[in-house]
């Protein structure tokens, strides 16, 4: 749930990196992190990882700086991806207002990006939410992948599995390398934006700008 | 969970009354956050840096243990506190979707705390009552 401030003319969004284990969730916020200048980025919070595997949750404030007469401010945080953590994602996923899902490119992975895919739609539902009211970005990660010995899925071959009606954006790219991280990052934010103010300003006859 | 829409007005009551907690109970630092670990208001002595990270893990400490409660059938466990030597913690409901976190150190003592957290949570429960019956009728 998105919070408005008319005292500071601030809006605050929660956005989730959802996905299935070991898909790159943490390393999207690792990546944006050390990308951001420091009068945008709060403090990365990991907490509970065992080795690279996300226990509870990662979490990276930030401060977008000013669209029209509004201050953005955006709260990043990714799930634990493996499938027993379910408790735990349906926590990080309360009251989230745009979701980035984090595919896995490698071919092994194909199924583990369905089921978690179905997982995101059930956990949203228990919420009262459904995946095509709220903004989402799909990343296939992992595309400097592409040429070396591990079998990838085409991003044609993803697309089918997850995005069958072409319905949300999505982007190829390597979290490691930094490729495709900002796009992903630009577009699920500015989807965002303007879900939360056309929710919250429009009652009151008003936009971002005016 | 329901946005939500602060005015200009609640947000200078609601520091309002955070800043009589602080003055009533000795505490030190006193965050109002949503369930989702979103911060809506703060007062007190604590590092500005650290204190988006002790919204984020207090609402998922929070659910994680609600959820706990929840396994054994109950509810929610009503009281929950973290002492350490120096500072101790206490968190509260507000209403539905909020809470209230109280930080103290070794000046003062959990009752007296746990007594102006209540009278502190009554103010703000009515305003968010208000707060939502006014921008309905806008
Ligand atoms: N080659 C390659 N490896 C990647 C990429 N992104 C992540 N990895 C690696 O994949 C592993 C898992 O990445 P994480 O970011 O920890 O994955 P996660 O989605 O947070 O996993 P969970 O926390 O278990 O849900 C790590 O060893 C990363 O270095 C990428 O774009 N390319
Ligand atoms: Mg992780």
């Amino acid at each position: 749930m998105a919070i408005i401030s008319f005292r500071s003319d601030e809006i605050h969004c929660k956005i989730v990196y959802y996905g299935p284990g070991r898909g790159g969730k943490t390393t999207n916020l690792i990546t944006i992190h050390k990308a951001l200048g420091h009068q945008v980025r709060g403090e990365l919070l990991s907490i509970d990882t065992a080795g690279d595997r996300t226990l509870f949750f990662d979490f990276l404030p930030m401060d977008l700086g000013s669209i029209g007469k509004f201050r953005i401010k955006i709260s990043l945080y990714t799930v634990p991806g493996q499938v027993r953590y379910n408790d735990t994602r349906k926590l990080v996923l309360k009251g989230v207002d745009g979701i980035v899902f984090v595919a896995d490119s490698l071919e092994a992975r194909k199924g583990n990006n369905v089921e978690s895919l179905g997982n995101l739609r059930e956990n949203l539902q228990d919420q009262g939410k459904s995946l095509s009211d709220l903004p989402l970005v799909l990343q296939y990660n992992k595309r400097d992948l592409a040429g070396s010995k591990v079998a990838l899925l085409p991003v044609e071959e993803m697309e089918a599995d997850l995005n069958s009606n072409g319905h949300y954006p999505s982007f190829p790219a390597s979290a490691l390398k930094g490729d495709g991280v900002r796009e992903t990052f630009k577009k699920i934010c500015m989807m965002t934006v303007v879900d939360v103010s056309a929710r919250l300003l429009k009652d009151r006859g008003m936009s971002l700008t005016g | 969970m329901a946005d939500l829409i602060l005015t200009k007005q609640t947000l200078d009551r609601i520091d309002q009354v955070l800043q009589s907690l602080l003055t009533a109970s000795g505490a030190h630092t006193v965050l109002l956050i949503d369930k989702a670990g979103q911060l809506i208001s703060f007062q007190g002595t604590m590092d500005q840096e650290k204190v988006a990270s002790l919204a984020a893990l207090t609402a998922a400490n929070y659910g994680a243990t609600t959820a706990i409660a929840r396994l054994f059938g109950e509810e929610e466990f009503t009281l929950l506190f973290h002492k350490g030597k120096e500072e101790n913690i206490h968190f509260s409901n507000v209403g539905e979707e909020y809470l209230m976190i109280t930080v103290f150190n070794n000046n003062t003592h959990l009752g007296l705390v746990r007594l102006e957290v209540r009278k502190g949570l009554e103010h703000i429960e009515a305003m968010f009552a208000e707060n939502l019956r006014q921008w309905f009728n806008t």
